[in-house]
């Protein structure tokens, strides 16, 4: 196409045999020629003569006090639109200057259009942004941590909204222990952004002087970008900025990142996820308790395992070369000792005896002459006493180890630490 | 009667705490013994308080004469 329009403009007035081109042809050229040196734009106009037509695609015309300019809008583009278009409305479109070849007329392809409003809107913003950026409202070294266990928790939102629900119900689910303190605040429309400065502060006021509030989320569900807007103004992120208490800020969908949403000092992607931040699963909690409880019951009772074998092995170690009076004084003490453990064990059985029932029948299964039984041996040594450490022996020295049925009468030739490791030779 | 006050925090800490004291051979019988009556004592009400709450939800108002706060249905 580009060489028939280099064609023709090398053509010679004078020339021989001027070629003659069709209206399509020309058509072409034009449309090339617009479409290769004009690239896709943003263009802020006035719509008229607005026609949505049955066919699904949309034809109007944009204006400014002096000019025009012929729109169309494809039925795959304005599906997505955000708003409904209407005549005198202004707005800013995105695309690509082209030519209708059937009428040779040129027009623009919009791709993309929103309220010229938004615009200017997105632009404040961008302002503000920046400004507060450069004070420091985002940085993260101003940026408080949210306790993991809070006992009470304020909400600045709309009493009527869709995103109090949703974080009621987790914080239900969740971890319902705590108390909620709703500071109402209407989040859209004029004045809003007021409001919910006002309930942000009103919230610090609270936690001061009534009493304290662990943590402020700052919600509301998903809308239209003017719908959000309120949690982009300033008053707004200078109260989150401002706030004693941490704030979680969760504003709108996953991608619609506010103002309130920098400033704060974690942001949530959406309410319910503020809520699952906010406080801790209680089911992880319980579970926990549970396997503490079970780790306690397993200490203990290998404790009184062990102090039962004790007992036994100092019980049938007298007789072995002693004074038989020492012995019977051994003797009673250990009764005596055992007979403590006992009603010590019974005494708390009493005052918790379902708790305790499972424990009791575990101590009086526990006759002690079964553990021999069960496979384990007692090391005594030359003096007659229980061997319960490798340190207590030397090497070459002669023991005896005990056995449910008889005994062995041994000599040490080494010995190891826990880990397997020879002991220094003594 | 169930103390109001536990703190689930302080509570989680110090079951946990007892677990590792428990673990340790150092501690008599009988120490060992009231640890584990505190323990379970802890688990069981921490278990019991986590189970059993229902959440309150108020509404704050902040007017002239003061805070005005009213039970929330939600």
């Amino acid at each position: 196409m580009r060489s028939l329009f280099t064609q023709i403009a090398r053509q010679q007035p004078h020339g021989p045999a001027l070629p003659v081109f069709t209206v399509s042809q020309i058509n072409r050229v034009v449309r090339d020629l617009l479409e290769a040196g004009i690239p896709a734009l943003w263009l802020e106009g006035e719509i008229s003569n607005f026609t949505h037509h049955r066919n699904g695609h949309m034809y109007f015309t944009l204006k400014d006090e002096a000019a025009e300019i012929e729109a169309v809008m494809f039925a795959s583009q304005n599906a997505l639109l955000q708003f409904t278009p209407a005549d005198g409305q202004k707005v800013i479109a995105f695309g690509q200057i082209t030519l209708y070849e059937r009428k040779g007329r040129y027009q623009i392809n919009v791709l993309e259009m929103r309220p010229a409003g938004i615009g200017k809107l997105q632009l404040e913003f961008e302002k503000l942004k920046e400004r507060l950026q450069a004070e420091g409202l985002f940085d993260t070294r101003f940026k408080q941590p949210i306790p993991r266990f809070p006992e009470r928790i304020g909400i600045v939102t709309s009493p009527e909204g869709a995103a109090l629900r949703d974080v009621l119900k987790i914080l239900r689910e969740r971890y319902p222990i705590i108390e909620v303190l709703l500071f109402p605040a209407r989040v859209q429309g004029e004045g809003a952004a007021m409001e919910l400065a006002g309930a942000i502060r009103a919230a610090n006021r609270y936690s001061l002087t009534i009493e304290p509030l662990d943590t402020l989320i700052v919600t509301r569900g998903g809308g239209s970008l003017e719908d959000l807007w309120a949690f982009n103004e300033e008053p707004v992120a200078r109260a989150i900025f401002e706030s004693a208490i941490p704030i979680i800020s969760a504003v709108g969908h996953e991608i619609d990142v506010t103002l309130a949403d920098l400033v704060a000092d974690v942001r949530a992607p959406t309410p319910t996820a503020a809520a699952q931040m906010a406080v801790p699963d209680r089911r992880e909690l319980i579970e926990f308790a549970q396997s503490a409880r079970a780790q306690l019951k397993q200490l203990v009772f290998g404790r009184i395992e062990n102090y039962l074998l004790r007992i036994e092995m100092l019980r049938r170690s007298r007789g072995l070369h002693r004074p038989v009076q020492l012995l019977h004084e051994h003797e009673q003490t250990l009764d005596h000792a055992s007979g403590l453990l006992l009603r010590a064990m019974r005494e708390r059985l009493a005052r918790h005896q379902e708790r305790w029932q499972g424990l009791v029948r575990h101590l009086e299964s526990l006759n002690p002459a079964s553990v021999l039984r069960r496979g384990f041996s007692v090391v005594e040594s030359e003096a007659g006493q229980i061997v319960r450490s490798a340190e207590q022996v030397r090497v070459g020295e002669r023991v005896k180890i005990r056995l449910h049925q008889g005994r062995l009468l041994s000599r040490v030739e080494a010995k190891e630490s826990d880990h397997g490791k020879e002991i220094s030779k003594d | 009667m169930e103390k109001k006050s536990l703190k689930i925090e302080s509570a989680l800490a110090r079951l946990e705490e007892i677990v590792r004291q428990l673990e340790n051979e150092q501690i008599s019988l009988e120490e060992s013994l009231e640890l584990f009556e505190e323990g379970v004592k802890l688990a069981d009400s921490i278990q019991k308080k986590l189970s059993e709450a229902q959440l309150r939800v108020k509404k704050v108002l902040e007017e002239a004469e003061g805070f005005k706060i009213e039970d929330f249905g939600g």
